[in-house]
Order: structure tokens, then sequence, then C-alpha cells
């Protein structure tokens, strides 16, 4: 696993530019469709919702395979899941409504999807903010643990938005939470067999890049 | 004889291998091939009947001077679930579908109901560009250059009786051409329906073609309806029965859900769907979003259709 480590670090680094680079290249040459701002805010939500379950399949994955090598990415899908939820955001408040802020208001009050969304957004901004080394010390692991608790909440939250906001083909949403379903199950079956799991304390900054 | 073995190539492999290679290209021939089929299709009904295709050197009354979306455009970017309910999906999808023969039952409350091949069908009307604005409900618009025929004449022929009130439409039911329906996320096959009076406004048509051409499979070939006023879900696509009705139909989109999509389903600006505003639109092609239009621009010619209806509760 470890000579494995730094091919599977670059895959991650490709895996939460992929999208990026895809939607970049797509915009330059035109091959997004006939109307690429959908696209791309589409693109973008998706994309959001599939970094926050990678995140949320660390845990299970490091009882699965006995492997703890996997913590070392999660910081970095969880802040690609802020990243892609930032320009999704972006976009709806430029481009959907042109900053029209009453307009805004009233989808916030008005459409659940709209309130959902929102608020998920709302409890990934501390969790990005406090995703430094720095921020880990200061609150120290046992507070920073259960404040990133909420990740749950918001994976729950960004189904649930997604699932609201589709016209009527109801699949894709059902996909994302069926597979968060599972990911909640893994966690909640601790197999007596197993040997215990270490839970190791988020690592610093330092760390993960003097391995990298 | 060595160099005998050298067969030539099928026509339909050179057609394929350029769809493979290129499908924007592969499109651009289609249309054109697809335009020459339609001047095939419809001179001898030219001829006969005085028919001719009128091209947009005068508008007509009924079109709109905007600038047209690209036939690309107009042609990759399709809500017709039948074929998937990606945007992209009909366009890659349609080719499934066989638009010859087609047969359109005209039936119900009529004196004159009849099975026609689509050329009979056709063939008695003269066809016109009409430029429209089409906003779908989604929140989009575009403007399409459709050829068609007035509904009305239609209606004329078939001699609807007195207790005719509504005209229902229904689409062709195959899943093994229209595989989207195979999924069970509507109830197939997809119906629309008209007030009797609605149908029969000058501005409703059937269109047979776009930008001159005959219509692409995921456009709705081979005939469709256009109702400009209304979302684009009321203009149903590869129709295969008209039927003449007492009751208020009960549509496609009204079965899957009767809070979202009421049978007016008129754009109007002042009345929100549930999960968003429809106080404005994205043209296709355009960045900046437009202030959308009630009865889509259309209200000189309509609005005294709904005169004394409550829009939010006729929604």
């Amino acid at each position: 696993m470890r000579r494995l480590t730094p091919w599977l670090n670059g895959l991650v680094w490709l895996g939460v530019a992929a999208p990026l680079l895809y939607l970049t290249w797509g915009l330059w040459m035109d091959r997004l469709g006939a109307n690429p701002i959908q696209e791309i805010t589409h693109q973008t939500g998706r994309w959001t919702l599939r970094f926050l379950l990678a995140t949320l399949a660390i845990t299970p994955l490091r009882r699965l395979t006995g492997w703890n090598g996997w913590i070392r990415w999660r910081r970095r899908l969880g802040l690609a899941a802020f990243f892609y939820a930032s320009i999704h955001l972006l976009l709806y408040l430029w481009l959907d409504q042109f900053f029209d802020w009453g307009e805004i208001g009233r989808d916030i009050l008005e459409r659940r999807f709209i309130t959902v969304g929102l608020l998920a957004y709302g409890l990934m901004v501390p969790l990005a903010v406090t995703s430094t080394a720095g921020w880990i010390r200061r609150l120290g692991g046992r507070t920073w643990r259960r404040l990133h608790r909420l990740v749950y909440a918001i994976a729950v939250l960004g189904v649930l938005h997604y699932w609201w906001a589709v016209k009527f083909d109801w699949r894709p949403p059902l996909a994302y939470g069926l597979i968060l379903l599972v990911l909640f199950l893994l966690r909640l079956r601790r197999p007596a067999s197993s040997r215990p799991v270490v839970t190791l304390p988020p690592q610093p900054l330092s760390k993960i890049r003097s391995e990298a | 004889m060595l160099i005998r073995t050298e067969t030539p190539i099928p026509s339909s492999e050179i057609t394929d291998e350029r769809l493979y290679w290129n499908r924007r290209e592969w499109l651009r021939q289609a249309g054109l091939l697809a335009g020459a089929a339609l001047t095939g299709l419809l001179t001898p009904g030219c001829r006969a009947e005085g028919q001719q295709v009128r091209h947009k050197a005068n508008p007509g009354p009924y079109d709109t001077d905007e600038p047209w979306t690209s036939y690309e455009d107009i042609t990759t970017y399709n809500n017709f679930y039948e074929f998937g309910t990606g945007k992209r999906d009909p366009a890659r999808n349609a080719h499934r579908l066989r638009t010859r023969p087609w047969t359109i039952r005209v039936e119900g409350l009529c004196h004159r109901p009849a099975t026609y091949e689509l050329e009979d069908f056709v063939k008695p009307y003269t066809l016109e560009e009409r430029v429209y604005r089409l906003r779908c409900v989604e929140g989009w618009s575009m403007v399409i250059p459709w050829l068609g025929f007035p509904l009305a004449e239609v209606i004329r022929r078939a001699e609807p009786m007195a207790s005719a009130k509504f005209v229902e439409f229904t689409t062709l039911y195959d899943p093994e051409q229209m595989p989207g329906q195979k999924a069970p996320i509507l109830d197939w096959p997809y119906v629309e329906g008209l007030r009797l009076d609605e149908a029969l406004h000058p501005l409703t048509i059937l269109a047979v073609g776009l930008y001159g051409k005959m219509l692409p499979n995921q456009n709705g070939a081979p005939i469709r309806l256009v109702v400009p006023w209304k979302y684009g879900f009321k203009s149903i696509k590869s129709i295969v029965r008209i039927r003449f009705v007492e009751k208020q139909p009960i549509t496609t989109w009204m079965k899957a859900a009767p809070h979202e999509y009421g049978f007016y389903s008129n754009v109007n600006p002042n009345v929100d769907h549930p999960r968003w505003s429809q106080k404005t639109e994205r043209r296709i092609g355009e960045f900046r979003k437009r202030k959308t239009l009630m009865f889509n621009g259309y209200a000189d010619q309509v609005a005294h259709l709904y005169e004394g209806m409550d829009l939010r509760k006729y929604f």
C-alpha cells in the first residue's frame, strides 16, 4: 500500500481537478450544449455531492481495508466539495438571479430546494474554514471532530436539495440517496470480530505535504 | 482477377462513418437530405394544390423579427422524454424513430373521422414558415422558424360536432422506437390537449419542418403541434391521434404533477412555477436573462381567449 500511495495521491488530485478542467475545456470548445450555464450549474451540483460522498466513504474504506492511509485525502475531497458547491452557488446568484436579492430572498422563503441547498452550503463554510492545521490545533481534536460531524447533515441536505430540484426524473437523486444510505449503514455496523479501528486525529497540513 | 475483389463501398457505410466521426457535420448533412426529402414529399402536392413554401422575404403577421436560434441549438437541446430525460438525449436517440410510414387518426366527436397516411394528411394544406418564440416551462426560450399549417384547417376538415369542446392529442407509443418510454417516469403515451377555441386560433399550427427543412425526429417528426403562447410541453410531438372530446383531457404532465402543471399552461410571468419564478427566461445563446412576456408576447392575439378567467387558478 505504501508504494501505491504516491500513485493514489496523484489520482485523487486528478479526480478533484478533472471536473473543473472538463468544464473549462467544454466552455472553451463550446461542447456543453446549447445552455452551458445550466450545464455547468447542474454538473457542479452533482460533483459537490460526489465529493461529499467520497469524503464520507473514507471511514468505511479504512474499516474495510484496514488501512488508515485513506484519511490523508479526506480534507482534499471535502474542500473539493466546497469548491464545486461555491461555483454552483455563485452561478445561481450571478447568472440565474443577477444578484437580485429580493428575488433570491423570495426563493429562499418559498422554495424548499433553495432553502435546503443554501442551508447545506452555509454549514459547509465553517467546515472549510476550520480545515487547516491551525484551526484543528485551536479547536482541539475532539471539538474539531464534533464540528465536522456536520458533514452528515450537509450530505443529507445536499441529496434532499437535488431530490426536490429535479423536475420528474427522480432516478439520479435516488441513486445518490441510496449511496449515502449505504455509507451511513456501514458506519452503524461495528463488527466485534475485526480489530478496533484507531481513529487518527486529523493530520496537520505539514505532515500531509511532506508525505506527498 | 485480384482487382475485382475490391467491392465498392456501399453508400450507407459512408454515411455511417461520417455520423461516427462528426455528428455536427452529419446533422447538417441530414438536414440537407431531409430538406430534399421534404421537397420530394411535398412537391406533388405543391403542383396539384398550388402549394408553396414561403420564406421570410416578407414576414407574416404572426412572425417575430427576433433573431432565430441556431439550427444546431434547436436540434440538440430538446425535451422529449420518449428519447431520454437529458437535453441531449433526444438528438442522440431519436434516430430510432421511423417516421415513414406514419398514420394519423382523427376521431372522436366529429362528423368526418378518418385515418390518414401522413402524406395525405398534409397534402391539402399550404405550408407556411412561422417564426415563433418558444418558451419552455423550465425558464429557457428560443426563436424557431417552423414550417407548418394552421390546425384550424384540420379541425374544419374533420367537422367537429357541437358537443366537442376540447381537442386531445396523443404521441406514438412504441418503446422499441422510443426507448425513453421503457422508463416509468411518465404515464405513456404522452397526451396533450387544447380547448377548441385555442386549437382554432390562427397562431396554432401543426409543424412538419423547421429552418425550411423536414422536422428532425428530436423536434417531433413527422408532425407536431406548436402553440406559441403556451409553455413548450403543450406543443406535443410525433402526433398519431387527434381526438375531439367533450371534457377537458387529462394531460400527461397534469397527471404527473398536478400542482406544477395545469391544463392551460399559458406563459405567464405573474404565476410562478412552484420551484422557480417565471418572471425571466434565458434565450438560448444569450448571456443575460430577459423578462418573460405575458402569453409569451402574443397577448394581443390571445388574451381575449382567457377574459374573465383567473389565470392563477387556471394556470
